[in-house]
């Protein structure tokens, strides 16, 4: 009998147990931070994008957050993830501002104030859950063709790198582009921070 | 937190970390890759958390993966393929934020509504850790009354796991009835007749009229419990764990067939298409079969009545009947 395929659990966390000991907090900084963090990335990005002028610096204050965020956890794990992971993102800009040694006031004030309403429990995990579907399309059909092509052969058919190639008539090596393209887009789109190109 | 952190830009990070995930999916994966993608996580945490990032969101792409048509083969696929997905998207009736819970609070009681299709399947998360998990053509509405998460399944049938609190506590209301929850997973299917049927998987719940003034009918749920309800009478029985697993295998879009007949397999599959079964022959109904189907396999079940059967299928517009 067939089987109704695709709707099995995501392999992003594995339970098979293979490591052990010396990384065992390693594995729980992952487990912690794939479940608690990742989910907060649309409200980390509006804040950076609120708070910080520079766009070109968003992707790798964001970057530097989950840093920051992952090596304490592999400490210890913090007991509240959106308190902590905003006030890392907090401290960050702060530091950032003083390094720039124009210290404009107010732009710390705002982060502040800022800082303090994103620690009320919000809605954002719900969110990317409830529109993960639309939000796959969307992506899907924002990708330009070619690529999109791809990705529809390599996750939805299942297709091999190899056998998109051959079945798109291009080379393997331009496949391999539009796949770890359309991936960062899709990507994007499941945690709900918009790609700026 | 303070010092300075090492750090490349960002973006030449996660493309090599999309490079290792693509390789790892699309192309040859030896262990000599795995062991070159381990020394390339261990050089930072950078490198490790982009890679982290990607991966599981990546996985989370695979509800593109359960959209796959059933063989189809040669050159042109990409647009007809692209159409399908487009269809499988077209409605998703929401409206307002999930996290509802959290928003009502304070406002005047708001409702948010979520419903599915036919042959939808959707999984709302609650920002306090419960999930709501919609089956096909299920409406289920939100509120914060009094303190209490009300969530009223308007119709189909949902599963829920709730997140318990004592301060909060989480009512399902359906069909005149109240389901109270007492640290719990269980499903509420409302038969469009009247009709509540609600199996505990897990915890504890109550099942009360929702005008209970008096107590006779209510009841205390344990895990395996299937409570059938209607406008007057309540009835309990027990199930097989092996049962459970079945009567909820549509959250993994599968309907599990035992010894089911024609008739009531088609009423099930009906459920989840828009293309409906009919079984035009009393004997052909009562034919039995075993198996697991998708949920969305009419066109599978039917060429199986054909071809193990010998009955005889036609399709006009969106009905395909079944005949001797």
């Amino acid at each position: 009998m067939k089987h109704g395929g695709g709707m099995a659990e995501a392999p992003g966390t594995d339970r098979g147990g293979t490591r052990r000991d010396a990384s065992m907090s390693a594995s729980a900084a992952e487990e912690w931070f794939v479940r608690e963090v990742l989910p907060l990335e649309a409200a980390l990005m509006r804040f950076l994008q609120h708070n910080w002028r520079n766009k070109a610096d968003i992707a790798d204050l964001r970057q530097e957050v989950y840093v920051h965020v992952f090596d304490a956890a592999q400490k210890e794990i913090p007991a509240h993830a959106r308190a902590f992971v905003f006030q890392i993102a907090r401290n960050l800009l702060i530091n950032r501002l003083r390094r720039l040694q124009i210290v404009p006031i107010e732009a710390v004030a705002d982060v502040d104030a800022l800082g303090a309403a994103f620690d009320a429990p919000g809605a954002e995990r719900a969110v990317i859950a409830r529109d993960e579907l639309r939000r796959l399309q969307t992506a899907l059909d924002r990708l330009p063709p070619r690529c999109r092509e791809a990705i529809i052969l390599g996750r939805i058919e299942g297709l091999t790198g190899r056998a998109i190639a051959e079945r798109m008539g291009i080379s393997e090596q331009a496949v391999s582009v539009h796949l770890i393209n359309g991936m960062r887009a899709l990507v994007d789109e499941v945690y709900g921070s918009e790609r700026k190109s | 937190m303070s010092g300075p952190v090492h750090h490349r830009d960002a973006d030449s990070i996660e493309a090599e970390a999309a490079e290792w995930l693509a390789r790892e999916h699309f192309w040859d994966w030896a262990d000599a890759d795995k062991a070159a993608l381990e020394s390339w996580l261990a050089v930072s945490s950078a490198h490790r958390v982009a890679y982290l990032r990607l991966k599981s969101g990546y996985a989370r792409t695979d509800r593109l993966a359960a959209l796959q048509p059933s063989k189809a083969e040669g050159p042109g696929i990409a647009w007809p393929l692209l159409l399908r997905v487009a269809a499988s998207f077209a409605v998703i009736g929401v409206l307002g934020v999930a996290g509802a819970f959290y928003l009502a609070r304070n406002a005047r009681p708001q409702e948010s509504t979520y419903s599915t299709p036919v042959g939808g399947h959707e999984i709302i998360r609650l920002a306090d850790g419960s999930e709501i998990e919609l089956n096909t053509s299920t409406t289920v509405a939100l509120r914060m009354e009094a303190g209490k998460r009300i969530a009223k399944l308007a119709r189909g049938e949902a599963f829920f796991k709730i997140t318990h609190d004592d301060d909060h506590p989480f009512i399902v209301e359906a069909a005149g009835h109240r389901v109270m929850d007492l640290g719990t997973e269980f499903s509420v299917r409302d038969y469009a007749g009247g009709e509540l049927e609600v199996t505990l998987v897990q915890g504890k719940a109550r099942l009360e009229a929702a005008d209970a003034k008096e107590d006779q009918r209510s009841a205390v749920l344990v895990p395996g419990d299937v409570a059938v309800a209607t406008a007057d009478t309540m009835s309990i029985r027990k199930v097989k764990a092996s049962d459970l697993a079945n009567a909820l295998g549509w959250r993994r879009g599968l309907l599990v067939f035992h010894n089911t007949s024609l008739a009531q397999a088609a009423a099930a599959l009906n459920r989840y298409n828009p293309n409906k079964l009919v079984i035009a022959d009393a004997r052909a109904a009562r034919l039995t079969i075993n198996g697991t189907f998708g949920t969305h396999d009419v066109e599978f079940f039917a060429r199986m009545a054909e071809t193990v059967f010998g009955l005889r299928v036609s399709t006009a517009g969106t009905t395909t009947t079944i005949s001797r």
